[in-house]
């Protein structure tokens, strides 16, 4: 079954064109890549995705519903949730609070139960510590929750922003280049946590990134992007081997 | 020693019924000071002064604090709840029922500003720091000149022979009253949006954080509490007019909020005490009434030089205590921190859930 539909996306600022024609079907269930020389509309993709920006043509269809248009927040409520090529934490708050207000659309409360801390409220906030507790513990960030975000070592502050994401209760999750900056070994145990909350939450991932040994080993579909353009789309043994593809990562004669 | 004292202070703030019993004794005190004239009528004024700075403090230091904003219309939110209010127990209701509709006076001016701070929350929508307070700067401006163009609030003249309302026990009630609804909205999914508006708008958007709604929330509730604020100044002075509500009000109340420190309700209600009372402890005649035991000979001389020039001195220490304040704590005394006591019980550390022992930070 199709979750995401993208038709005929086309993005530009101002004469230049980001994305042309940019044609997405994301299958539920699905963990697809996508790749790309950098300057090639990957992180565009993400941002038309979420809102971020609005598609200047086009149409993004999720479960059948528009979602050009949409404010990112309302894009999320459709529990699509994602994170951010450049860590953007909440820098100064705990880490337990970084993962709490992503339970924001989730909170059930009006403003004036919360003005007077009655009604519903202690109940709901009990429940999102306990949750925003689960997640941490998933992700082994638990004993750092009252932690500064911004104190937390690298590797700590991708997971937390994974942990953040989930809280939102995503169905899709868009990973934004989530091995930047790590270690081989640390790469590994990336791949590991991305296919065990992959199988615990049931989610369709997304997902950019130009460490191959992620992408070529975890993805089971592959979109490569040049220029705003896809040069070819399809599983990584039939990407590896694509002289279209390896003529825009190496250059002309390789491909040969 | 001073660990020692620390913990043992830490656990008595963790005590649920100390907060309460504090407030219940305040507020005992608060109705017996006018009851049995415990204090003389000055000293009274200086603690109705410091318990509607402390309401303008908070409320101010939600947008500016806590939400990161730079708002400048304070002064004029202060306004319009202190012009309403007082218009509304002039004009409408009667002088019978002056002491207990007089709240519901009060009321009304904080909810006619809280749809004027919806107004402002408006811009902030696409427009943030310096443009914002530009655009803040222009809406205490604006509630300036209009005030003092329309004739039937008194133009540049204001409005004297306000019924004197305003008194400690009901300053106190209002006080804790606002300061504990802002505090419940800081602790609260709303106000923990109104923090990640602060760290990051974008990431706060993406996270599921409605922004809008939460701005138009905080602004209303700053507005409503300086409104209220403004509606007891003005049955305290008895005389408004535009130019008490200019930008140096909208300084004073910055003041406290940044030499209390930025993000937290302790910092404020710190920071509104010590700027009020401090700035009157500076007066020649307080300084002269404080140091009377003195024997003359010490006194007179004192009071020859000192004391006299006092009245220039303290336009000097104030700014200058300000200046040192800033440059030792940047983000004020309190900034970003808390008192234990106010915190709800939920959110205070160590949490009450279960931690891994020996697991610390790594």
């Amino acid at each position: 079954m199709t979750l995401l539909r993208a038709t005929k996306v086309r993005h530009c600022f101002g004469g230049l064109c980001a994305l042309a024609d940019f044609n997405l079907d994301l299958r539920q269930g699905e963990l697809m890549g996508i790749i790309g020389p950098n300057g090639a509309g990957k992180t565009t993709v993400f941002n038309l995705l979420t809102g971020v920006y609005r598609a200047s043509e086009g149409s993004i269809r999720y479960r059948g519903v528009e979602l050009v248009g949409l404010t990112p927040h309302q894009i999320t409520a459709h529990r699509i949730a994602r994170t951010f090529q450049n860590i953007r934490l909440f820098r100064d708050l705990s880490v337990l609070d970084n993962v709490r207000i992503a339970h924001y659309s989730q909170t059930r409360y009006s403003p004036i139960e919360a003005l007077l801390h009655v009604g519903r409220y202690r109940g709901e906030e009990q429940r999102i510590i306990d949750q925003s507790r689960g997640l941490l513990a998933i992700f082994q960030l638990e004993h750092l929750a009252k932690e500064t975000a911004c104190n937390l070592p690298y590797g700590s502050q991708r997971r937390l922003e994974i942990a953040r994401a989930l809280a939102i209760g995503p169905e899709l999750l868009l990973l934004d280049e989530p091995a930047a900056g790590m270690n081989p070994a640390e790469i590994d145990q990336l791949m590991e946590l991305i296919g065990s909350i992959r199988r615990q939450f049931q989610l369709t991932i997304l997902l950019i990134e130009h460490q191959m040994q992620l992408v070529m080993g975890i993805c089971e579909r592959i979109k490569v992007l040049d220029f705003g353009e896809t040069l070819a789309e399809g599983p990584p043994e039939v990407i590896q081997n694509e002289p279209s593809v390896m003529k825009a990562y190496l250059g002309e004669d390789s491909a040969g | 020693m001073s660990a020692a004292l620390l913990k043992h202070w830490q656990r008595a703030m963790d005590w649920r019924w100390l907060l309460p019993v504090l407030l219940a004794g305040g507020l005992v005190v608060a109705f017996a000071i006018p009851h049995f004239r415990l204090l003389n009528n000055y000293v009274q004024l200086v603690l109705i002064c410091v318990g509607i700075n402390i309401i303008l403090a908070t409320s101010l230091n939600l947008v500016n604090g806590y939400m990161g904003e730079f708002s400048l219309a304070h002064a004029g939110f202060m306004a319009v709840g202190a012009y309403s209010s007082a218009l509304l127990s002039m004009k409408v209701l009667p002088v019978v029922t002056h002491p207990a509709l007089f709240h519901l006076a009060v009321l009304a001016g904080g909810l006619v500003t809280a749809l004027l701070g919806l107004l402002v929350a408006l811009p902030s929508f696409k427009v943030r720091g310096d443009y914002l307070a530009i655009i803040t700067l222009a809406f205490l401006m604006i509630v300036k000149s209009a005030l003092e163009n329309i004739d039937a609030v008194g133009g540049p003249r204001g409005i004297s022979g306000i019924p004197r309302l305003t008194t400690l026990p009901w300053v106190f009630c209002w006080t804790v009253a606002l300061v504990w609804l802002i505090r419940n909205f800081v602790y609260s999914s709303y106000g923990r949006g109104v923090l990640a508006i602060r760290e990051d708008e974008i990431a706060s958007d993406l996270m599921s954080v409605d922004t809008r709604r939460v701005k138009i929330l905080a602004f209303m509730l700053s507005a409503f509490c300086a409104g209220i604020a403004g509606a007891l100044f003005a049955h305290l002075l008895q005389f408004i007019s535009p130019r008490v509500f200019d930008i140096v009000k909208t300084t004073e109340i910055l003041i406290m909020v940044y030499l209390g420190g930025i993000a937290s309700i302790g910092g404020s209600i710190l920071g509104a005490t010590l700027y009020t009372v401090l700035l009157e402890l500076l007066r020649p005649s307080t300084v002269a009434a404080l140091l009377s035991w003195l024997p003359a000979v010490v006194f007179n001389p004192l009071n020859e030089y000192f004391i006299r020039h006092l009245g220039m001195l303290r336009m000097i220490i104030m700014p200058l205590a300000l200046v040192m304040v800033m440059l030792y704590w940047p983000r004020g005394i309190l900034g970003m921190r808390e008192f234990r006591g106010f915190i709800p019980l939920g959110d205070r550390w160590p949490p009450p859930a279960v931690r891994p022992r020996g697991a610390d930070v790594a």
